[in-house]
């Protein structure tokens, strides 16, 4: 019998600690484990008996990559526990700051931690010596997503400007201005990053998957939406739990979410393509079907160019967005603490965030449950190596390896949002 | 020839990953920083790896396991500077919350098997564990600061980031002091500058992420506070969040444990 054993101990160019295990016998991929090691920080232990007004602040703190989505799940799981639903200009702005998240993250993962791997590069700083032109395009545009979340946020990192209810201060519509002649410079870099990621030398494989996204009325998904799937699920946030569970799997003391029904599925870039292509905006459109993406794009390699085709729709969504503004008469709706227990979905740059709260009548938090995209994607990126490694095999092992954890990027796991599953046995190779 | 470069190392223990981001987020900067010193480690922005030793670590997050508590150790060794970067490296971060509870509690409200976690009762910073030559303070970090404490350690002088109270930096914006004109809480006056009074040009309170300022005079601002609306419950929390390890939050916060 051959056994080979593939382990990487520390994934490098992913968010958080992360490591990777890949044993095969005979040829045969047997199992693939991705091991998280990130220490825990226990989040919906110390939510509990804070004020709800309190989380968006504090979920904000679980990453500091796609900080807007902790913030928007928290608040519009808040706001659905407090009855309240904010419309209008409010919704708008909230709409606006995720496209700016959705720009600086998917850029940050497209130019700095992915692209690499098809390129031949240990990073972006490396790639900058060969590349430079290219890697300060991604620069500038990953700064015009920063630009708006500072605008509309204060910050980049843990905005300060989001609230239950809506904002502290809303922007003056001149404010705005300036923002749209950086996102007109920026929607041209995005669809350079289009073509340019379209241009990549892709391993031909596909797969199965039950994609998991969020469905607006007619809009691309950012804030708000029924959860959906390919294969006919159509459910509230409220009904999350019906449906999904986390379980222990066997070679792990991880938790890994499925569909209680069926079992592995993806949420993300891939999932939220497959599931409302129809709803880009033109241009985005167009730029999906010259980079030959079709109606569903099922190759994860592939999910960089899907991100790219997210980032120029948020560029032109953020305009549109901005050119239609009106100032709201508040900041922010009035709110009445009052016992209950509130849902929410948002579409995170890696897929869906899902979040439930339950309030005490004084308005402080009974019980808090966050499951991050990395938890809901962990079974279907082992599913990926365990199909795609076996086919690898007779790879030298350092191109398998390569190939492994590109596999893993791929899906751009946020590591440190997703310590549920910290396994027990972690085989660090030291 | 090729002139020596400083070799540069980042590190991450307990933490969001947002102060290394802080550096990627030099977006102008960037590729300038990496022509000055050589980025030998940043497992985030790359796969490439050098051996120690190294001039400068940067080390982002607080020590919560037993295997960091040794790695901290590991990294001081290597290391000729090593500066703390965010609330997470000098003050224990948000995950320092359940240095007022029972961690094995918060394991069972979170996992199924808390048996299988593995983690110290506590989160503390890295000062309390090795000898740090500069903290920079921010949850995150503010990247201006960042910039100019990676220029200083370039230049070889301290960087300038002034422990004064962020009222000055409201002062200096040109902030009508919320506290005074509208009524709201602000922990402006005992928390370190370096954001800019951000929070207070959003007409909000100060919510103290860069966490406690130079001699902080916190009995004092409690008082202030209290007269605008807030109960003993709110005062233990407002201290309680993002620095609540850092000396003088703490002592503040369990002042007004019930």
């Amino acid at each position: 019998m051959i056994v080979k054993t593939i382990k990487v101990d520390q994934l490098a160019r992913v968010e958080g600690e992360g490591a990777l295990k890949v044993v095969a016998r005979d040829g045969v991929v047997q199992s693939a484990e991705l091991n998280i090691f990130e220490p825990p920080r226990f989040f919906e232990a110390f939510l509990r008996d804070r004020m709800y007004s309190e989380a968006p602040d504090i979920t904000a703190r679980i990453c500091g990559i796609c900080p807007v989505a902790y913030q928007m799940s928290a608040i519009h799981a808040m706001e659905n526990a407090l009855g309240v639903v904010v419309d209008g200009p409010l919704r708008d702005l909230r709409r606006l700051l995720y496209c700016g998240e959705w720009i600086e993250s998917h850029t940050l993962h497209i130019y700095m931690l992915h692209a690499p791997d098809f390129l031949g590069y240990a990073g972006a700083i490396e790639m900058a010596r060969d590349h430079a032109d290219i890697v300060r395009r991604g620069l500038d545009l990953k700064k015009a997503g920063n630009a708006i979340i500072a605008l509309l946020g204060g910050r980049e990192i843990h905005p300060i400007n989001v609230r239950v209810g809506g904002f502290y201060r809303a922007p003056r519509r001149r404010e705005l201005q300036p923002l749209a002649e950086e996102l007109k410079r920026a929607r041209d870099g995005a669809l350079a990053t289009v073509r340019w990621t379209a241009g990549f030398d892709f391993p031909d494989v596909e797969r199965d998957y039950e994609f998991v996204a969020l469905r607006g009325d007619g809009e691309y998904p950012l804030n708000q939406g029924r959860i959906v799937s390919s294969r006919g699920l159509d459910i509230a946030a409220a009904e999350y739990d019906e449906h999904f569970e986390e379980s222990h799997v066997e070679h792990s003391t991880a938790l890994h979410a499925h569909i209680k029904a069926r079992g592995a599925y993806l949420t993300g870039p891939l999932a939220r393509y497959a599931l409302n292509a129809a709803s880009l905006s033109p241009i985005a459109r167009e730029a999906a079907r010259e980079a030959g993406l079709g109606s569903v794009c099922a190759n994860p390699f592939r999910s960089i160019i899907v991100r790219a085709v997210e980032v120029l729709y948020a560029c032109d969504e953020a305009l549109r967005i901005i050119d239609q503004y009106e100032e709201p008469d508040r900041p922010a709706v009035d709110l009445e603490p009052r016992a209950g227990v509130g849902f929410a979905a948002t579409e995170a740059p890696r897929g869906m965030l899902y979040h439930r709260y339950q309030l005490h009548a004084d308005g402080k938090i009974a019980d808090a449950r966050i499951v991050p995209p990395t938890s809901q994607n962990q079974p279907s990126i082992e599913e990926d190596l365990k199909i795609f490694a076996t086919a690898w095999l007779n790879l030298p092992d350092d191109a398998l390896r390569h190939r492994c954890e590109q596999t893993i990027r791929n899906h751009d796991p946020c590591i440190s949002c997703a310590t549920h599953f910290l396994r027990l046995d972690v085989d660090r190779g030291r | 020839m090729a002139r020596i470069r400083p070799r540069l190392a980042v590190w991450k223990f307990a933490s969001c990953d947002g102060c290394q981001l802080s550096l990627l987020d030099c977006e102008d900067e960037l590729l300038e920083i990496a022509g000055e010193v050589e980025i030998a480690q940043f497992l985030e922005a790359t796969s490439a790896s050098v051996e120690g030793p190294y001039d400068l670590s940067l080390v982002e997050g607080s020590v919560t396991t037993a295997h960091d508590a040794a790695r901290i150790q590991e990294v001081r060794k290597q290391s000729r500077f090593l500066i703390t970067i965010g609330a997470c490296a000098t003050a224990g971060g948000i995950q320092a919350l359940r240095n007022f509870a029972d961690v094995r509690e918060y394991a069972a409200i979170v996992y199924a098997r808390p048996d299988y976690i593995e983690t110290l009762a506590t989160s503390t910073a890295i000062s309390d564990h090795v000898k740090v030559d500069f903290e920079l303070r921010g949850c995150p970090i503010s990247t201006r600061q960042l910039v100019e404490t990676i220029s200083a350690f370039l230049a070889g002088r301290k960087p300038q980031t002034p422990p004064h109270s962020v009222c000055v930096e409201c002062k200096i914006a040109g902030n009508l002091c919320v506290m005074v004109g509208h009524g709201t809480p602000c922990l402006g006056p005992v928390t370190h500058a370096g954001c800019g009074a951000l929070c207070p040009s959003y007409n909000r309170g100060c919510y103290g992420c860069y966490g406690p300022m130079e001699t902080p005079n916190t009995p004092s601002l409690s008082v202030w506070l209290s007269r605008l609306g807030m109960d003993e419950d709110a005062l233990r929390r407002v201290y309680r969040t993002f620095n609540a390890n850092a000396d003088a939050f703490r002592e503040e916060s369990e002042r007004h444990d019930r």
